[in-house]
């Protein structure tokens, strides 16, 4: 198995490149032993391009994603977002990166549980520089109906679209989502899908699609799979399916 | 406040767990509120008393002497240093007043007519002053007024130098002098059989051959006066005349007992509110620690849209400075309550014209600052904590603790105990400073409740030890000139008299180098049976020998041991001056004693059986008949009585103690609740999970709940006698704080003072565990095992 495959294939060479990750390792220690979580990825995200990573659990895609996101950072290796070399920054910088250039989406949510779905997007437009408004955000995720609904009065999938909403409000760059449809069932999970390609589709935010399940994978640009902390494999949809032709 | 998403959350949080915040909030509220009780009375008081003493000139130095010509008065002003003195007549009498069996005493106290006297003037509350050529004008001073409804117009009979007088109330009036009125000698206010009177001196001074002539007087200094050599200088002037010591301020009984208070005040400012602000403190510490762990993938969802470690370090701060400021607000506002009623307390020891209580803006901020100061300092790791959270760490569920056998189980005993003793034994082990946090807190409470009851058990103790045992007279009477053997010889054979025992009472400077102290020496006779000498330990000392039993707090002051000789200058008769041996020390409660034998006494006097009065015991059925003879005995100048005596303390600091009690019970209650109800809180928050699975897996809800109780109660039962032993040294220390020259307290704390204590506290802790009780019932098994740790 090849530590790394050639990223850029030719129809990507005159596109502009939102992250170029290079040589990428991070080791965690647990007690007394070292978990090799990413053993070397060079990856690169390109602008509006639809990522998926494959990988089944503990192949270093949260990892992966963390760092690029700017939660974390490599123990060797470079990322590098647009002109700037993330893993340069301090914790303020890459806290100012975040803030202004990087939307989340978790596998639980991680919706503030005091807080409605309106001002769980809030949360985030009150720090940012050219939001949407809030009402917007939901919206766009076909939430426009459930504004003032705390996340305990929300289904699974209409806690995660929040999520969603959430993460676009602040009009990222990049969008990165772990796992959005972990905890869902199907029908919810595509809805979600659905909600995240329209984003990557009207606003042609990069994004980067994390999951376990190689379905997902049909509705990427581009499929990534890690297993054991490198990149196993690296293919592109000639066609994308749609989200809402899913079956699993 | 922009109510930005995140003030939202913060508003919501805290409405989450308002259980948690309004116990918090209280127990900083109780803090807050004995701080601005204390302060702020303290300000009121101070504030008075300074403005009191100088509208009516309250004088710096004082002097009694026996007779001295108005010659001498010019050379009073004389001594460098003083800028103003003044010269009146002050006799004591007997008082015969309507209403009353016994006999009262006055002092006559000479006033020019017309007006105010420059020094020690007075504030006339009702009435007008007494006018020229009116004879038996006088005016009353308020508290004997009140105690027997005295108004302009009303009179009084008093024995005048032998004769019976009216004297015609005028005006009713206050003064510095008499700010805490006590009769000389005693410790405690008789507003009943006290009172004082101020008489036209061109009336009063003739009635006791003193025309031209005075017996006491007042200087005031100039700013920077050296007051020590003031004393000696009048003390040299009026030696010649019978002087009977010259004393400052610090040592005027009114005034000493007025800053007494004062520091307890000052004293209290310090000691409850930091035990409260500290429980608040760690209460604080606690819940927010649990609150950051509970809402870790909260911090790394916001960390993670870019919140700075800064901005989610202060929104957990902002939380802290909310129940700070509610804490603040209720204690400012309870502690306002409370020290109005403190102000009114105090109105009825210490006479003042008004005393408003006053609450100072700057005692407001300082409370918030402290409130606010205390719970960021009790929070400040756990804030930091949440600011350097490592968000894709948080993201990840928190890991299983680690747990390890515990030592009971190490050393093979596992079988001794259940498995829900043993999850309990484990969880306190595994994190022994919470658990011993916990234990100090409900300690604390425990040990408040022993402060604030053992003062009963303390001074019924020394009520038992003085007037049980010591003092055994029904009456003490006092002669007007110390008299011979005779006089003892009447009253022995008065009506209703069955025994009685004299005494020499001998003013005197006792002086050990530099340091002096004027006291009166009473001398007994040594099978003394009616008043015998006794100390803290009910220990009799009959007095032997020439020499000197000192209180133990007189020989501190003098810097003298037993053993060591001290120097008696006598200011009365022939004034000898002797050096005599210290004898013994006696730890007693109250005042500066010192005793001698009377066949001693009589030979350092060269006199022979002179007496200055006598304890009498009498038979009670004869009591009134006994009375009215005393009234009308010109040689008598005064009668204590011991039930008097006992029925004002009772219905004023008996009172005032109850309430202290009460109050303190409240706060004890507030603080074992809130530290009880928090602990349980949170264990609940941080093994619903646990305890959810365990009822899935087939536990019953009693089970369960035994788990999560049983680590409270083991905590209260570890907690209880801790508080004991603490209350106990907390005693001790408020003891040493009361430790002065007005009154010394024994360490006394009764078993039902404990009882009590734990009682409380378990209480409180039931309650507590009875409310969580109730959540654990209503546990969502299905949501608790649903969402992720």
């Amino acid at each position: 198995m090849a530590t790394t495959t050639s990223p850029v294939s030719s129809p990507d060479e005159h596109r502009i490149c939102v992250f170029q990750a290079r040589g990428i390792t991070k080791v965690y220690h647990v007690g007394e032993v070292d978990v090799h979580a990413l053993r070397g990825v060079d990856l690169d995200l390109f602008e509006g391009e639809f990522l998926v990573l494959l990988g089944p659990s503990g192949s270093g895609k949260s990892t992966l994603l963390n760092i690029l996101g700017g939660l974390d950072v490599p123990t060797s290796g470079t990322v590098r977002y647009q002109d700037h070399d993330l893993t340069r920054y301090d914790e303020a910088a890459l806290t100012r990166y975040r803030r202004e250039h990087v939307g989340f989406v978790f596998q639980f949510y991680n919706l503030i549980p005091s807080l409605t779905a309106r001002e769980n997007v809030a949360l985030v437009t009150d720090i940012s520089r050219d939001p949407m408004d809030p009402v917007e955000a939901l919206r766009l995720v076909g939430l426009g109906e459930r504004l003032d609904h705390f996340p305990s009065q929300l289904s699974g999938g209409e806690q995660q679209r929040v999520a969603i909403a959430r993460a676009v409000a602040k009009r990222p760059q990049v969008l990165l989502c772990d796992e959005p449809t972990g905890a869902l069932d199907v029908h919810t999970g595509i809805v979600v899908l659905e909600a995240i390609e329209r984003v990557n589709r009207e606003l042609g935010t990069a994004t980067a699609v994390i999951t376990h399940n190689a379905v997902i994978a049909s509705i990427a640009d581009r499929v990534v799979s890690l297993s054991d902390g490198r990149i196993a494999s690296e293919r592109r949809n000639e066609s994308k399916m749609p989200a809402r032709r899913l079956e699993w | 406040m922009i109510l930005t998403a995140l003030n939202r959350k913060l508003v919501r949080d805290l409405l989450g767990m308002k259980g948690q915040v309004l116990a918090i909030a209280l127990v900083m509220a109780s803090g807050i509120a004995t701080f601005i009780l204390s302060a702020a009375t303290l300000d009121s008081l101070e504030g008075t008393m300074n403005a009191y003493y100088d509208a009516h000139r309250f004088a710096d130095v004082f002097a009694r002497l026996k007779r001295a010509p108005r010659s001498v008065a010019e050379r009073l002003g004389e001594i460098p240093g003083v800028s103003e003195a003044a010269t009146r007549v002050v006799v004591d009498v007997n008082l015969d007043v309507e209403g009353l069996a016994e006999p009262g005493s006055g002092r006559l106290i000479s006033v020019p007519e017309h007006r105010e006297p420059r020094v020690n003037g007075f504030y006339l509350r009702a009435g007008r002053f007494i006018e020229p050529g009116r004879r038996g004008e006088v005016l009353v001073n308020e508290a004997f007024a009140k105690a027997h409804g005295l108004h302009p117009g009303d009179t009084v009979r008093a024995i005048i130098n032998g004769r019976r007088d009216t004297l015609r109330i005028v005006g009713i009036a206050l003064s510095p002098e008499y700010v805490y009125q006590i009769r000389p000698g005693d410790i405690l206010p008789d507003d009943k059989r006290f009172g004082v009177f101020w008489m036209s001196e061109r009336e009063l001074a003739p009635a006791y051959d003193m025309e031209g002539a005075f017996n006491d007087v007042s200087l005031v200094l100039m700013p920077g006066a050296n007051e020590a050599e003031v004393i000696r200088r009048l003390d040299d002037l009026l030696a010649p005349y019978g002087g009977l010591g010259a004393f400052g301020r610090a040592d005027h009984p009114s005034h000493q007992f007025v800053l007494n208070e004062l520091r307890e005040l000052r004293g209290m400012t310090v000691i409850a509110p930091t035990i409260f602000l500290l429980v608040a403190a760690f209460l604080l510490n606690v819940v927010l620690t649990r609150l950051i762990t509970t809402q870790r993938e909260q911090i790394a969802a916001l960390k993670a849209f870019g919140y700075s470690n800064g901005q989610v370090g202060r929104h957990y701060l902002l939380m802290v400075l909310v129940i700070a400021v509610i804490g603040a607000a209720l204690g400012t506002g309870l502690g306002a309550w409370m020290g109005r009623g403190l102000a009114e307390m105090y109105t009825r020891f210490f006479h003042f014209p008004i005393l408003e209580f006053s609450l100072h803006p700057r005692v407001v901020v300082l409370a918030v600052g402290i409130s606010v100061g205390s719970g960021v300092l009790g929070t400040l790791s756990a804030v930091r904590t949440a600011g350097r959270l490592p968000p894709a760490e948080a993201m990840r569920p928190e890991p299983p603790a680690d747990f390890r056998p515990t030592i009971l189980e190490r050393l093979g005993l596992q079988r001794l105990v259940s498995p829900a003793a043993r999850t309990i034994l484990r969880e306190l082990e595994r994190r022994p400073i919470k658990a011993a946090i916990s234990v100090f807190g409900i300690a604390m409470a425990a040990a408040i409740l022993v402060v604030g009851s053992f003062m009963k058990d303390a001074i019924d103790c020394v009520l038992e030890l003085q007037f049980g045992r010591a003092q055994r007279q029904a009456l003490t009477v006092t002669l007007n000139e110390p008299g011979h053997g005779r006089a003892l010889r009447e009253m022995e054979h008065l009506s209703g008299v069955l025994a009685a025992e004299p005494f020499r009472a001998i003013p005197a400077r006792l002086r050990s180098g530099h340091r002096h102290r004027l006291v009166a020496v009473t001398a007994l006779r040594e099978d003394a049976q009616l008043f015998r000498i006794m100390d803290l330990n009910g220990r009799v000392i009959a007095p032997e020998g020439d020499g000197l039993y000192l209180s133990a707090k007189l020989g501190e002051l003098l810097g003298v041991r037993a053993g060591d000789r001290v120097t008696m200058e006598v200011l009365e008769g022939e004034r000898p001056v002797a050096e005599i041996e210290v004898a013994r020390l006696i730890d007693d409660f109250a005042g500066l004693s010192a005793y001698m034998r009377l066949g001693a006494a009589h030979r350092l006097m060269r006199e022979e059986g002179r007496v200055s009065g006598a304890y009498l015991a009498v038979d009670q059925a004869q009591i009134s008949r006994l009375y009215t003879d005393l009234k009308n005995r010109p040689a008598v100048a005064g009668v204590a009585i011991k039930t008097a005596t006992i029925e004002s303390f009772n219905a004023i600091i008996a009172e005032n103690l109850l309430r202290i009690r009460l109050s303190n019970i409240i706060f004890a209650t507030i603080i074992a609740f809130g530290v009880v109800y928090n602990s349980a809180r949170i264990s609940l928050a941080e093994r619903s999970r646990e305890l959810a699975t365990l009822r899935v897996i087939g536990f019953t809800r009693g089970e369960v709940s035994a788990i999560l109780l049983g680590e409270l109660a083991v905590l209260t039962l570890l907690a209880v006698p801790l508080g004991l032993a603490l209350g106990y040294t907390l005693s001790a220390a408020v003891i040493l704080s009361v430790d002065t020259e007005l009154f010394r307290i024994p360490l006394v704390v009764d078993r039902s003072t404990y009882g009590f204590a734990a009682v409380v506290v378990f209480v409180a802790a039931l309650i507590s565990g009875l409310i969580v009780r109730r959540r654990i019932d209503h546990l969502d098994l299905i949501e608790v095992l649903k969402s992720r740790a």
